[in-house]
C-alpha cells in the first residue's frame, strides 16, 4: 500500500521543491508514493488563532484516512495532527522509525547548521533523528548552533500580531545562524524557515533550507 | 492590542534586555543543572500534577476542612470574595500604623500595600528585591525575582538615594545595607503580613517558603500575624507536601532545598505571633474553576521557571503584561481572573518550553490556544479561508491565483497588515508551478 504523501498548504504554494525531496527520498527508498489531490490544510494555523480548526482537521481525516501511513514534511503540522490521526509521520519519524533507515545516501557538500523548531522538538519529541539523517550525508559538514532550541520567534500569526518581540527574538536567532558560518541553516518547517531565512537575506546571511532537500541531494 | 504595544515600548529599553537576558539565562541554566540531577523528576512533575488535580476537583469540601482545622488550632478565618473585600478585611485588623511583609503574590494581586497606605498603615516589604521595587517606587516584573530587571549598579545608586552611602556594587555590601536598614523594623514592628505557598487542609498549617530569612522573622517576631492565601494554594494532605517542596525549590531558585520553610499551625501559646489570621481569597479563581481546560492555570505554584524559559518574556520583561502575574503563566492566568488582558493569550510564539518546565505540567500552550479570542476585524478573513480550504476544487484553484499574484510580490515592503511581516523579513518568491501541478503534470 501506497504511502500518503502531505504536503501542507505553505509548501504547496511556497515550496514545492521541498515536496519534490520528498518523494525523491522515498522512491529512492523503494517507497511507493501517492499525493491525493483532495489535501488541503491540517487546520493549524485556523485553531492555533483561536478558529475553530476541527472542520479542516476532519477533512483531512477525509482525505487521509484509508492509508496506512502519512508522511509530511513538517513537524509543526503534525504536532497539530497527531493528537487526532496516529498514523502521521513526519519525515524523519517515517524514515528512522517506520523504516529503520539513517542513511538515506544523500550527498551536499556544504557548510549546514540545523535548527530544531519548536513543534517538532517539544511536541513531537523528534530528538535528533534530523540531525541523524543529515550526519550521514555525504561530503556535509555539520555545524552546532548557539541557544539551538530556543524559538527563532515565528509563532505563525504571532509574527504578525507581535512583530516587534518576534523580531527581537529573529534578530538572535540569525545572529546565532550568522556566527556559525555556516552557508545553509536547516530545519523540519518551512514556516520558520520563511522567518529565518526572510531575517538572514536582509544581513546577506546562509540560505534557509528544508533538511528534505539536503537528504535529497544527489 | 494591549501586550503589543506595551511590548513595542519595553524592546526599545536595550538595558532591560540585557539584565532580562542575563538574569533569565542564569537561572534557567542552574535549574536545568539541579533537575537534571533527580532521577524520578517526570513521576514528581506527575505526582504534583495529580494532587493539584484532586485538590481542584475537592476545593469546596478541602477549604472547609482547612477553616475547621485552622480554627481548632487558635486562627481566626476570613474569607474574601474579591480584593476589595480582602483589603478591607485585612486594613480592619490592623491595629498599628505600620506592618511587616513577607514576599507576597496574593497581596499584590489584591494590592493590599496601596489600600493600607489609604488607611495611613505603611506596609514595608522586607524581601530584598521587593525592598528595592518598593524603594524605588516601581512595580515587581517577576513572580519571583520581582526586581529582576535592575542591574547592580542601579541598585547601588537607588540604595546610596534611600537608605545608606557611600555603597559599592558588591551584592554582600547590598545586602549589608538592606540588612541594617530592615532589622529594626522586624523588631520593632507588631504586625506581620505574608501570604502561603501552601495550606494543609488536613491540619490547617499555613507554609512559607523563602530564601533570605526574612520572612522567618516576619512570622515569629511580630503579635500579630496575618495571612492572605488564594484558595488555590491548598493541599489535601500534609504529607503532600513532600513532593512539592522537592519540586519548588529545583524549578524556582535552582536551589536543591529551600533555605527557610516556615510552617505553623494556628496559635502556640507563648511563642510567635498570639493573634492569628488567615484571609481566604477568592478574586475570580471560582470562575476559573468552571473552565474545565483552563482551571489548570489554578495549580501553579508561582515557582516563575516558565517565565525564565520564556523567549518573550527575556525580551520585554514582566510590566509588558499588565498584571501581578507576568509570563506564560501570567498570560494564562490574568485572562482568566479578570475577564480582562485578552491580548495575552497571544503573547506567546506556542514553543512550549514553559510547558516542558512546569513542575505541576500546566500545559500552558494549551491554555494559550484554549483563551484566544481571535478580533472582530480578522474573522471574516479567516472564516473565508477555512471556507476555502475546506473545499479541495476552490483550494487548488486559490493556490493557481496566488501563484500567479506572488509575482505582484515585493519581497521587501509590503502594504498592512504584511507590513508587519516585511518590516523586518524578506518575503519569499514562491516558484513556477505548485506542487499539485507539478505532481500531476509528471505522474
Amino acid at each position: 500500500m501506497p504511502v500518503g504523501l502531505f504536503i501542507t498548504c505553505v509548501n504547496d504554494l511556497m515550496y514545492p521543491r521541498t515536496g519534490r525531496a520528498v518523494v525523491s527520498i522515498l522512491e529512492r527508498l523503494g517507497v511507493e508514493v501517492d499525493f491525493p489531490l483532495a489535501q488541503t490544510c491540517c487546520g493549524q494555523m485556523h485553531t492555533n488563532s483561536g478558529y475553530a480548526g476541527h472542520r479542516l482537521t476532519a477533512h483531512f481525516g477525509d482525505v487521509f484516512g484509508s492509508y496506512e501511513a502519512v508522511v509530511a514534511p513538517s513537524g509543526s503540522c503534525v504536532a497539530h495532527l497527531r493528537s487526532h490521526y496516529a498514523h502521521v509521520y513526519e519525515l524523519s519519524e517515517f524514515l528512522v522509525d517506520v523504516l529503520g533507515v539513517d542513511d538515506v545516501g544523500g550527498v551536499f557538500p556544504h557548510r549546514v547548521t540545523y535548527h530544531p523548531t519548536c513543534h517538532g522538538l517539544r511536541m513531537l519529541g523528534l530528538g535528533d533523528k534530523p540531525l541523524r539523517l543529515l550526519r550521514n550525508v555525504k561530503g556535509i559538514e555539520l555545524v552546532p548552533l548557539r541557544g539551538a532550541t530556543e524559538c527563532c520567534g515565528f509563532g505563525g500569526t504571532f509574527a504578525l500580531k507581535n512583530s516587534e518581540v518576534s523580531t527581537a527574538m529573529l534578530a538572535d536567532k540569525c545572529a546565532a545562524v550568522l556566527a556559525t558560518e555556516a552557508e545553509y541553516v536547516a530545519a523540519a518547517d518551512n514556516s520558520c524557515l520563511t522567518h529565518i531565512g526572510g531575517g538572514l537575506s536582509r544581513i546577506g546571511g546562509p540560505r534557509a533550507i528544508h533538511y528534505a532537500e539536503i537528504l535529497a541531494g544527489a | 492590542m494591549g501586550f503589543a504595544k506595551e511590548a513595542r515600548v519595553k524592546l526599545r529599553d536595550t538595558q532591560l534586555r540585557a539584565n532580562l537576558h542575563k538574569a533569565t539565562h542564569t537561572i534557567r541554566d542552574k535549574r536545568a543543572r539541579v533537575v537534571a540531577e533527580v532521577p524520578d523528576w517526570e513521576e514528581l512533575r506527575e505526582a504534583g500534577r495529580a494532587i493539584k488535580a484532586e485538590t481542584m476537583a475537592r476545593l469546596p469540601e478541602l477549604l472547609e476542612k482547612f477553616e475547621a482545622a485552622a480554627t481548632r488550632a487558635g486562627a481566626q478565618v476570613h474569607w474574601a470574595r474579591d480584593a476589595a473585600e480582602a483589603c478591607s478585611i485585612v486594613a480592619g485588623l490592623i491595629d498599628s500604623d505600620e506592618v511587616v511583609k513577607v514576599k507576597s503574590m496574593a497581596t499584590q494581586e489584591i494590592g493590599l500595600n496601596e489600600a493600607l497606605e489609604a488607611q495611613g498603615i505603611r506596609a514595608i516589604e522586607t524581601d530584598l528585591a521587593e525592598l528595592i521595587v518598593q524603594l524605588a517606587g516601581d512595580k515587581p516584573s517577576h513572580i519571583l525575582v520581582p526586581a529582576i530587571h535592575y542591574n547592580r549598579g542601579q541598585i547601588r545608586d537607588l540604595f546610596n538615594d534611600s537608605i545608606a552611602s557611600g555603597l559599592s556594587d558588591e551584592p554582600a555590601e547590598l545586602a549589608g545595607a538592606a540588612r541594617t536598614h530592615l532589622r529594626q523594623q522586624f523588631l520593632s514592628t507588631r504586625v506581620g503580613i505574608s501570604g502561603a505557598n501552601f495550606a494543609i487542609a488536613e491540619t490547617g498549617t499555613l507554609v512559607v517558603v523563602e530564601s533570605e530569612g526574612n520572612g522567618r522573622m516576619c512570622l515569629t517576631l511580630p503579635d500579630t500575624l496575618i495571612s492572605i492565601v488564594g484558595i488555590e494554594k491548598l493541599l489535601p494532605r500534609f504529607s503532600d507536601l513532600g513532593v512539592f517542596l522537592r519540586l519548588l525549590p529545583r524549578s524556582s531558585t535552582g536551589e536543591r532545598m529551600n533555605p527557610y520553610t516556615s510552617m505553623w499551625t494556628g496559635v502556640t501559646p507563648g511563642d510567635g505571633p498570639q493573634t492569628v489570621h488567615v484571609v481566604l481569597v477568592d478574586n475570580g479563581r471560582t470562575n476559573v474553576l468552571r473552565d474545565p481546560v483552563g482551571r489548570q492555570a489554578l495549580h501553579c505554584i508561582r515557582c516563575s521557571a516558565c517565565l525564565n524559559v520564556c523567549p518573550v518574556y527575556e525580551r520585554v520583561g514582566g510590566h509588558a503584561y499588565e498584571h501581578t502575574y507576568p509570563g506564560p503563566i501570567g498570560a494564562i492566568l490574568a485572562p482568566q481572573l479578570t475577564g480582562k488582558h485578552t491580548s495575552l493569550p497571544f503573547a506567546s510564539t506556542l514553543c512550549g518550553a514553559c510547558y516542558e518546565v512546569c513542575p505541576v505540567k500546566i500545559n500552558i500552550p494549551e491554555v494559550l490556544v484554549h483563551l484566544r479570542q481571535p478580533a472582530i476585524l480578522e474573522r471574516p478573513a479567516m472564516n473565508t479561508l477555512a471556507g476555502v480550504m475546506a473545499r479541495p476544487r476552490l483550494y487548488a484553484a486559490s493556490l493557481r491565483f496566488a501563484r500567479r499574484m506572488a509575482s505582484l510580490i515585493k519581497l521587501r515592503r509590503m502594504p498592512w497588515p504584511l507590513s508587519k511581516w516585511t518590516v523586518s523579513r524578506d518575503l519569499p518568491r514562491p516558484e513556477r508551478e505548485t506542487f499539485r501541478d507539478w505532481w500531476t503534470r509528471t505522474r
